[in-house]
């Protein structure tokens, strides 16, 4: 007997489709996973069991939650049901928790609101709980308040007030999507953990084969809101019957080729000795100003047509770094060099430098000013010229770059808001190569995509320095990611490189233990596939 | 948190010197010889001479000024030209109406616009969301002191409920006397009111929006539960702005209300006073004024970090 | 953009008294300058449509002439509050923690705590009662109005990717602020100003009620219904329609401002999109 059993569901929001006969099980004990990409559908086949839908949706189907169809219970059972009998864990621990209430309080509401319990047992039996999801007393007090934790440690108060109730069923949509790759192996870990102990059945969405690969018993493949394929997760693996299964596959686990590196060995960039300093708050009304130090006396040099890949945490001082040799900041210690000249020049950042250096961010949305058409878009940095060509060698210089990544000449003409997320990406690139630079900064730029498209900006990517010999800096939490686009590595913990050398080396013969942390936490897919 | 009441207490003695520097500056220094500008232009030489020594005007203005906020501090607010008796106790008498109607009118704003907003907030969409919206659109645009005298009309006038105008004392009767101040509470009132509603219907489906909304809704709380437990509590932070920012312009726009219905509180005192030009009467009252705004907002700012623990060892 | 009912109607009242503003230029029924004390305290009739005051004028001319009044100085000091308050807005914002930014900041704090009739009052005690010392006492109000909400929609913008690129693509604070955060902070602009204008309409009506506005024989709304208080009980069409007209020409605007937010607000057009 399945706990939870959902019968040919379809969804529709406000007369859109957004599933479409949804069938799928999840025992006592089992861990399911459901994988697929943006707009697939998982995180609303989670709502839907929750009833937690948006206005406007209408369900129809069948999902049994026991004995219970929660499709048409009535809002006292639904409510009866939610933290009691089914617990969920959602994507961002930064907003899940209310900001203004003890974690203490939150955890113990879960078991006021189903035990009618006093607020003394409820907060002991929150005391518990919080041990249990490894938030200790001495360190951890109830009183403490949401903005007091990390990331990692609020996912845990959000577990906790999941499982206060030891419900039968746990949701947990995409529940380590935000935290670190170390973060996120030991949040995986208290959730297997949880399973065996409580015997509770697992639901866990995420976009992430190789986490799904290594954690659930079975996995169930979504896209445009139907299951495509599902099946004990060894089969799924080795059969990959649906086309779609085996792209996602090997999306997931992208290859490209890179040029081979010129002969030539000339700098080009040169990082010195550079340290970065925050001034921190103050504690008391006249203590003197005390700094953070953010990047500590970092030095690397990038050759001519190195594609060097940058790898850390959250925290760990690479974004600084870039903003640096970006020449966005100054920097309080040593000197940055780009083909010799200084990228910060007497507290003023170095034009003639910049121009041979250009970037492209994360974020395909916040990149680009939703109010400028893409033309104008990717011909801001001709800014940096001496003389920027004007008429019609500005619409070729355009029409050229556009079509170098892929897009048309005819795109320019376009606003931003009617590209898809790796279209703004290959704009984003084409925007940074129509300076023609030196070197190219690649801040976090594939970490936003889906697998597949992140595929194709991979490909781009190698295609580019083959075509152009473009040299990179490629920063990166993804190992898997620099593996196959850089020829050197580098690791950064709090503030300083502690692991360089060629990427084969570093990834399969680590010398620094935080290397070997973060190759041992970074999920993996099976390497083999059985025919 | 004492670290954060320290440092609004700082801020606060520096707004509090520069707005006095500024009206200082403004009354004292503007118009050149006060004493001229007061007398008018047919005064005798002798009388703006008498004017002049009793206004010390024969010190140096950086004397004046600290002799001004001396008196402020110690409670002499100076006297008056016109009326030959001190402003700190003129003003005290005036207080006594135009205070209490302003805390009368703040509290039926509260009173009304909270259940609204919550009430409007539950019904989102529905139709009596938009009859509570609707109604607020009107109240929004309604001038006050028309509609105090549209409610002397209906009120006063034809039915007979309430007096017109005038005031009885605390002393002679103070159920009189809350009667005489209702009709002006509520005309000062209302177009706050429907504010305040609209802000704490805004902040509340803001807060609807948010994910610790949904997670409270996953622990099995129903969604009035999440509502009352979580969402009234963040939603007051942009509501207290608004209630601190509404008591000055009650306080202020109570001295527009007076004139309705003829109470002799702030309002007429400082009409006159310009009209005389009484400058010692104005700039006591304008400072005093000033200075209950800045001390408003420094409450505000504490119960703020009463309510949100983030604001606690922020600076 | 789908145009709302809100704005359109909105639009629509606003028209309506713009239009009887500018018209009062060249062609009002009657002269409002003439007193005619025989036709005084008329309800409203085919020849005053909405009857005349206790000298005998023509309310719906001085309707009209008291329309020019009320906008032309809710329009000069929102005007004043952008020219001042948006160029302060977007410094702050692009020097944020700086001496500047402080600089501005407690500047706005200092005159926030100037309540808008204090600061009339300190005005016309100086300087005597005028729609024109009431236009710059208004007029100081909105430039911490507009200098904050252009600042906090300014900072929002200046932590996106985009302003990091246009900064890589070498460009200064100043240039980036006009090129890139001023169009979109725009619309931020245009519903504030669209709240401070009605706001300017109640504020005029208010200060020239209490003798601190408009002077006679300037007409006026607000001198209008400080005229009708003390005729309320025998002639409350005195009182009935100069109220009415400012209401109507306030719930004009804010409906206007209202629309204009659904419209622009780039979060919502998103969503439909």
């Amino acid at each position: 007997m399945s706990l939870l059993q959902i019968s040919d569901l379809s969804l529709t929001i406000g007369g859109h489709a957004i599933l479409k006969n949804v069938s799928l099980s999840v025992g006592p004990g089992e861990i399911v996973g459901i994988i697929g990409e943006s707009g697939s559908g998982k995180s609303m086949t989670a709502f839907t069991v929750m009833q937690l839908l948006p206005r406007g949706a209408q369900a129809t189907g069948r999902v049994a939650l026991g004995d219970t169809d929660m499709l048409t219970a009535d809002e006292d059972t639904l409510c009866h049901l939610r933290g009691n009998q089914v617990g969920m864990v959602f994507q961002e621990p930064m907003t899940a928790l209310n900001p203004v209430k003890s974690i203490g309080d939150q955890v113990a509401e879960t078991v006021m609101i189903h035990d009618r319990s006093s607020r003394a047992d409820a907060l002991r039996v929150a005391r518990e709980v919080l041990e249990r999801v490894g938030l200790p007393e001495a360190r951890f007090p109830l009183t403490r308040y949401p903005h007091e934790l990390s990331g990692g440690q609020r996912q845990r108060v959000v577990i906790a007030m999941a499982i206060a109730q030891r419900p039968a069923l746990l949701i947990a949509d995409e529940p380590t999507t935000a935290l670190d790759v170390t973060t996120q192996a030991q949040i995986l870990e208290l959730l297997r953990g949880l399973v065996d102990d409580y015997g509770m059945g697992l639901l866990f969405i995420t976009h992430d084969l190789a986490v799904i690969s290594g954690l659930a018993s079975r996995i169930v493949v979504m896209r445009h809101g139907e299951v495509v394929e599902q099946g004990p997760t060894s089969q799924v693996l080795a059969e990959m019957r649906h086309p779609y299964t085996r792209m996602l596959f090997e999306a997931s686990s992208h290859r490209v080729t890179l040029p081979p590196h010129p002969d030539t060995r000339t700098p080009l960039l040169e990082v010195k000795g550079v340290s970065r300093d925050y001034p921190l708050p103050r504690r008391k009304l006249f203590a003197p100003q005390e700094h953070f130090r953010a990047v500590r006396d970092v030095s690397f040099t990038l050759e001519r047509g190195d594609r060097i890949g940058l790898v850390g945490e959250s925290g760990c001082g690479k974004s600084t770094l870039t903003r640096a040799i970006l020449g966005l900041e100054e920097v309080q210690e040593g000197e940055i060099l780009l083909d010799g000249a200084p990228v910060w020049s007497g507290h003023a950042p170095n034009l003639d430098v910049r121009r041979k250096i250009q970037v492209v961010f994360q974020d395909p949305y916040g990149s680009f000013n939703p109010r400028w058409r893409v033309g104008p878009l990717v011909a801001e940095p001709l800014h940096l010229l001496e003389v920027p060509p004007t008429g019609s060698a500005l619409e070729a210089r355009i029409g050229a770059v556009l079509d170098s990544v892929g897009l048309s000449a005819a795109d320019a003409t376009k606003y931003i808001h009617e590209f898809s997320g790796g279209q703004r990406q290959r704009i984003a690139i084409a925007r940074a190569l129509i300076t023609r630079p030196e070197l190219v900064v690649f801040d976090e730029a594939v970490s936003a995509l889906d697998v597949s498209v992140r595929a194709q900006i991979l490909d781009l990517m190698a295609d580019l320095a083959a075509r152009e010999g473009l040299s990179y800096l490629f920063i990166s939490h993804d190992l898997s990611v620099v593996q196959t686009i850089t020829d050197r590595v580098m690791v950064m913990q709090a503030g300083r490189i502690v692991e360089e050398g060629p990427t084969e080396t570093v990834l399969m013969a680590p010398q620094h233990p935080y290397t070997r942390t973060l190759i041992d936490a970074a999920p993996r897919l099976p390497n083999a596939r059985a025919s | 948190m004492l670290r954060y009441t320290l440092k609004r207490l700082l801020s606060l003695a520096i707004s509090l010197i520069v707005a006095s520097l500024l009206i200082f500056s403004i009354i004292e220094v503007a118009p050149g010889d006060v004493a001229s500008f007061m007398m008018g232009m047919n005064a005798q030489p002798d009388t703006v001479a008498a004017l002049r020594a009793e206004l010390g005007l024969d010190q140096t203005k950086v004397a004046r000024y600290f002799s001004w906020i001396g008196g402020m501090v110690t409670g002499d607010f100076g006297t008056s030209y016109t009326y030959r008796a001190p402003v700190a106790q003129m003003v005290a008498d005036r207080l006594w109406v135009s205070l209490p109607l302003a805390v009368y009118a703040l509290l039926l704003s509260i009173l009304i616009a909270f259940p609204a907003g919550i009430f409007a907030a539950a019904r989102r969409g529905r139709a009596a969301d938009v009859t509570v919206m609707g109604a607020t659109q009107l109240g929004v645009a309604i001038p006050g002191f028309w509609f105090a005298m549209m409610l002397v009309l209906l009120f006063a006038i034809r039915l007979r409920w309430f007096p017109a105008g005038g005031f009885p004392g605390w002393d002679e009767s103070i159920w009189l006397s809350l009667k005489a101040l209702t009709l002006p509470a509520i005309a000062l009132s209302l177009p706050q009111a429907a504010i305040l509603t609209r802000v704490m219907r805004s902040s509340l489906l803001d807060m609807l929006g948010e994910d610790f909304m949904r997670t409270a809704r996953a622990k099995g709380l129903s969604a009035r539960q999440a509502l009352w437990r979580h969402g009234i509590r963040n939603a007051l932070i942009p509501v207290l702005t608004i209630i601190g920012m509404q008591f000055a312009v009650l306080l202020t726009g109570a001295i527009i209300i007076e004139q309705v219905f003829y109470l002799p509180g702030l309002g007429r005192l400082i009409f006159q006073a310009i009209t005389q030009r009484d400058l010692i009467v104005v700039e006591s009252v304008v400072m005093l004024l000033v200075f209950t705004v800045i001390m408003l907002n420094f409450v505000i700012d504490l119960a703020y970090a009463a309510i949100d623990p983030r604001l606690r060892l922020r600076t | 953009m789908k145009i709302s009912r809100s704005l359109l109607i909105g639009a629509a009242l606003t028209s309506v008294f713009t239009a009887a503003a500018l018209l009062s230029f060249l062609w009002t029924p009657y002269d409002v300058t003439v007193l005619s004390i025989p036709d005084r305290l008329q309800g409203p009739s085919a020849t005053h449509w909405l009857g005349t005051d206790h000298f005998g004028r023509d309310i719906f001319s001085m309707i009209m002439v008291g329309a020019r009044t009320s906008l032309a100085v809710a329009l000069v000091a929102v005007t004043i509050g952008l020219i001042l308050g948006v160029p302060l807005g977007l410094a702050a914002a692009a020097r944020k923690g700086s001496w500047l930014d402080e600089i501005i900041m407690r500047g706005n704090d200092i005159i926030f705590s100037f309540p808008l009739l204090v600061l009339a009052i300190l005005l016309t005690a100086v300087l005597g009662p005028s729609a024109t010392n009431a236009i710059i006492a208004f007029g100081i109000f909105n430039i911490p109005v507009f200098a904050r909400i252009v600042r906090s929609g300014a900072l929002s913008l200046w932590s996106r990717e985009f302003i990091m690129a246009a900064r890589v693509a070498g460009k200064g604070t100043t240039r980036i602020s006009f090129e890139h955060i001023l169009p979109n902070v725009a619309n931020l602009m245009v519903v504030q100003g669209t709240v401070q204008f009605s706001l300017g309409i109640q504020v005029e009506a208010a200060l020239s009620f209490v003798g601190l506005g408009a002077q006679p024989p300037t007409p006026s709304w607000g001198r209008m219904l400080a005229d009708a208080q003390t005729m309320v009980a025998i002639a409350p069409h005195m009182a009935l329609v100069p109220g009415l007209a400012i209401l109507l020409t306030v719930l004009g605007l804010n409906l206007m401002g209202d629309g204009l937010r659904d419209m622009l607000d780039p979060r919502i057009r998103v969503e439909r999109a």
